[in-house]
């Protein structure tokens, strides 16, 4: 039967102006009349509408989800389903997206198709942590839903929600970035796809959350948004073509350059000689990617590639927020087994939250609880001073075990020393 | 129960492999990108050591699609794009192309179907946002709401290349700020304590959890009118919302309480400076629908102080950094207040311990 639409003249104020306009968009939905979800979008507008005029939201919780899986269905009830009855169930499905956000139009349009008969029609691409948000279906749905998404022809599976391993993604990488310093999509579906367990039966303390970007750049957002970031770098020299600089120069001018590249570098590395070649001193560079991004011809980052692990990031609840700080400064990510490595410290890090951390504690206030040397200790990573901004300045600390923590390191020193000389 | 109505087991496949639906030339060069540049605002054009060159255009969406605008991005996709496209993380869809022939046309397309080309490099960047009032459990306003009122602002902006650098904005709909850091944020912020509904208290919240949850320890279990429910120390109550999610018979969301704050200054990136979070500059914002005037002025008026005095390749923070934030404060005509004054944790850090002043 056909169902009215409710008068909406606030959301329809959204519908003028130039950019592209969600309420049309909700609207085409409700006027597709014969489709299931029809009446559903009627009844939505009608609620968005009175949020808007109210001020407030009318949505609640609950627990939905499906065969198998404790997690990643986005219960919501409507707490005014009363006057929009056929909007009263309206739960998301989060959905993981390939590595890197790439899709075909086959995908998107069998992903459309699922959505018409089983959803609402309203999609988000994508959400904060990176999922594709099937928003809108009711409760009796949401298992139809998911087994056409997740059967072989589409090839889609749950993301995360609740305490547990949280939807990841990665920055575009290797498909189309010059920087990228390791390959994102063997690191992210590597490190996903070995604990899929903790992602879609939610047993953690809190939420935990990995994101790649293939350089400092931090595409992904990963350092603050991440429990644990992983960062593309290099530990050689970058890599210079001096014809490619004394042509940007003669371009851009002197001064330009100057200004805008070599008075900028945060370390001061780097200096522009009387010939128009560029002077670099890469033991004080800190490979934060001015210099490279500004001249993507001549600049690029070195040969010898890794990443580097930045642990702890999140936002405000409930210590405040904390940027990742450096765990591991440089592992190699090369090899299947540099590649291994990676997974395993994920392994090592989420054992050690799933059993210490209080619960609705995240791993970086678990670190600020304890100190991040007993952090270290606990993951079994010597301290480096590359994890610090300075050297304490309190001296509020007990030191009398100083000349044995002083002994380790100078022996891995020497070890280090000792396996160089013999690669040689 | 019989094997027919058996619910069918899950596929735990995890995250899809890209590589069958990436775009053909990135699939080819994959790992072997020698530069880049930006022909035009909107566009990139990608060169590979193999020799191959790839323009990828770049278009803005409302993000919270429905199935026929994503079937149109589909149709120009096939159209033009071999049948691929990539989204970002800022709900841009992007469009790659082997012919650079095909960039002309393909932009036309885009912005006859209203798809706005542009977003690269120092533009304003589509704003992240949340779910808001369509969709979230615990938010003070709408998220896709703003986000369009402010993009249809700032659209010649993010047309063109004309900041200093790239403007990264970001909305959220309450303090947990699931939008994220941002060179601009435009976050509730949240002015009374919650309200009570004692009447549902032990029903619905575990009461040691929203305890444990208060991040000023302003929550204690309590008996009022002989049931068991929660009470709030309103003198050390922040007002931050923290208590809301696990308990929502404290509603936090009112006409009272729930107003808008502006944060500048965020960066993710480590490029020059080390990545910062945003900082308090303008709260008591209305919380004004549909079109949140009032938020949009001030963003504005700092998008545009940032545009006429940053030099190239200064982020916010950093041209902040440069003029000190007693100029900001005098070029953007707001008002400096003891609240912006950090006391949280590590607050001194934020204080001028020198005698380092701008004048």
């Amino acid at each position: 039967m056909t169902k009215k639409m409710h008068d909406t003249p606030l959301l329809d104020e959204l519908e003028s102006g130039p950019w592209p306009s969600f309420v049309t968009g909700l609207k085409r939905l409700a006027n597709d009349e014969g489709k299931p979800y029809a009446n559903m979008m009627k009844d939505l507008l009608g609620q968005l509408e009175h949020s808007y005029e109210t001020r407030l939201g009318y949505w609640k919780g609950g627990t939905v989800s499906v065969f198998g899986y404790g997690g990643g269905v986005i219960p919501r009830f409507s707490e005014v389903a009363e006057e929009y009855p056929e909007s009263k169930e309206f739960h998301t499905l989060r959905v993981q997206p390939p590595s890197g956000m790439h899709y075909n139009t086959d995908l998107l349009r069998k992903m459309c198709d699922v959505w018409e008969e089983h959803g609402s029609g309203l999609i988000a691409l994508h959400g904060q942590s990176g999922d594709i948000m099937f928003q809108g279906c009711t409760t009796e749905n949401v298992q139809k839903a998911f087994d056409a998404l997740n059967d072989e022809s589409i090839g889609l599976d749950m993301g995360g929600a609740g305490p547990a391993l949280r939807t990841s993604i990665a920055c575009v990488g290797h498909a189309r970035c010059e920087h990228s310093c390791y390959d994102e999509v063997k690191a992210h579906r590597g490190i996903i796809n070995q604990f899929l367990d903790e992602m879609h039966r939610p047993a953690l303390p809190y939420k935990f959350k990995f994101k790649f970007s293939g350089c400092p750049n931090d595409c992904s957002n990963a350092i603050h948004r991440s429990d644990f970031a992983v960062i593309g770098t290099w530990r050689d020299d970058m890599k210079v073509d001096q014809e490619e600089v004394k042509a940007y120069v003669k371009a851009n001018g002197r001064k330009q350059v100057i200004d805008q590249i070599i008075a900028m570098c945060p370390t001061r590395a780097l200096s522009l000689n009387d010939d128009d070649t560029l002077d670099v001193d890469n033991k004080s560079c800190v490979r934060c990617m001015h210099c490279i991004n500004a001249m993507t011809k001549a600049l690029s980052p070195g040969d010898d590639r890794g990443v580097s692990v930045l642990m702890g990031g999140k936002r405000s609840l409930k210590i405040g927020d904390q940027m990742g700080t450096v765990v591991i400064p440089f592992m190699k990510l090369e090899t299947d087994e540099d590649y291994e490595a990676l997974i395993e410290l994920g392994e090592t890090v989420i054992d050690f939250f799933a059993e210490n951390a209080l619960e609705h504690e995240r791993v970086g206030e678990t670190i600020d609880r304890i100190g991040l040397a007993n952090f270290l200790e606990a993951i079994g990573v010597e301290p480096d001073p590359n994890m610090i901004n300075h050297p304490r300045t309190s001296s509020y600390v007990r030191t009398d075990d100083w000349d044995e923590e002083a002994d380790k390191w100078f022996r891995r020193k020497a070890e280090k020393k000792g396996s160089a000389e013999a690669a040689e | 129960m019989n094997e027919a109505t058996q619910p069918r087991r899950a596929i735990e496949s995890g995250v899809p492999d890209p590589f069958p639906l990436m775009h053909p030339l990135l699939k080819k060069n994959y790992g072997n990108w020698k530069w880049h540049d930006r022909p035009q605002p909107g566009v990139l054009r990608h060169v590979s050591h193999s020799g191959d060159t790839v323009w990828t255009v770049k278009a803005g969406t409302q993000r919270q699609m429905d199935v026929h605008t994503i079937r149109k991005l589909c149709d120009i996709a096939d159209k033009y794009a071999e049948g691929h496209v990539r989204f970002t993380v800022r709900s841009n869809c992007e469009f790659m192309v082997g012919d650079e022939a095909m960039v002309e046309p393909l932009i036309e397309q885009l912005e006859s179907e209203g798809f706005p080309v542009g977003g690269t490099g120092n533009s304003v960047k589509m704003i992240s946002h949340t779910q808001g009032w369509l969709h979230c459990d615990i938010p003070g306003t709408d998220a896709s709401g703003v986000v369009k009122s402010l993009m249809d602002e700032v659209y010649e902006d993010f047309k063109k290349e004309e900041m200093p650098n790239r403007v990264q904005i970001t909305t959220s709909c309450c303090q947990i700020n699931c939008g994220g850091q941002g060179d601009i944020a435009i976050n509730v912020q949240y002015i009374k304590p919650p309200k009570i509904n004692h009447d549902l208290v032990a029903n619905v919240c575990e009461r040691p959890a929203v305890v444990a949850r208060c991040p000023v320890a302003a929550i204690r279990p309590a008996m009022v009118d002989g049931k068991p429910s929660l009470e709030v120390d309103e003198k050390k109550c922040i007002c931050c919302g923290a208590c809301y999610p696990p308990c929502p018979p404290m509603q936090i969301n009112s006409d009272e309480s729930t107003r808008l704050a502006i944060w500048v200054g965020g960066k993710h990136s480590n490029a020059r400076s080390k990545p910062t979070f945003h900082k308090l500059v303008a709260a008591g914002v209305p919380n004004n629908p549909p079109r949140w005037p009032e938020a949009a002025e001030i963003v504005k008026k700092i998008l545009y102080a940032y545009k006429e005095d940053g030099r190239p390749w200064e982020r916010m923070g950093e041209w902040i950094e440069r003029i000190g934030w007693p100029r900001f404060f005098e070029m953007t005509d707001l008002a400096f207040t003891r609240h912006h004054i950090d006391d949280w944790r590590g607050a001194r850090r934020s204080l001028n311990a020198s005698a380092h002043i701008h004048f």
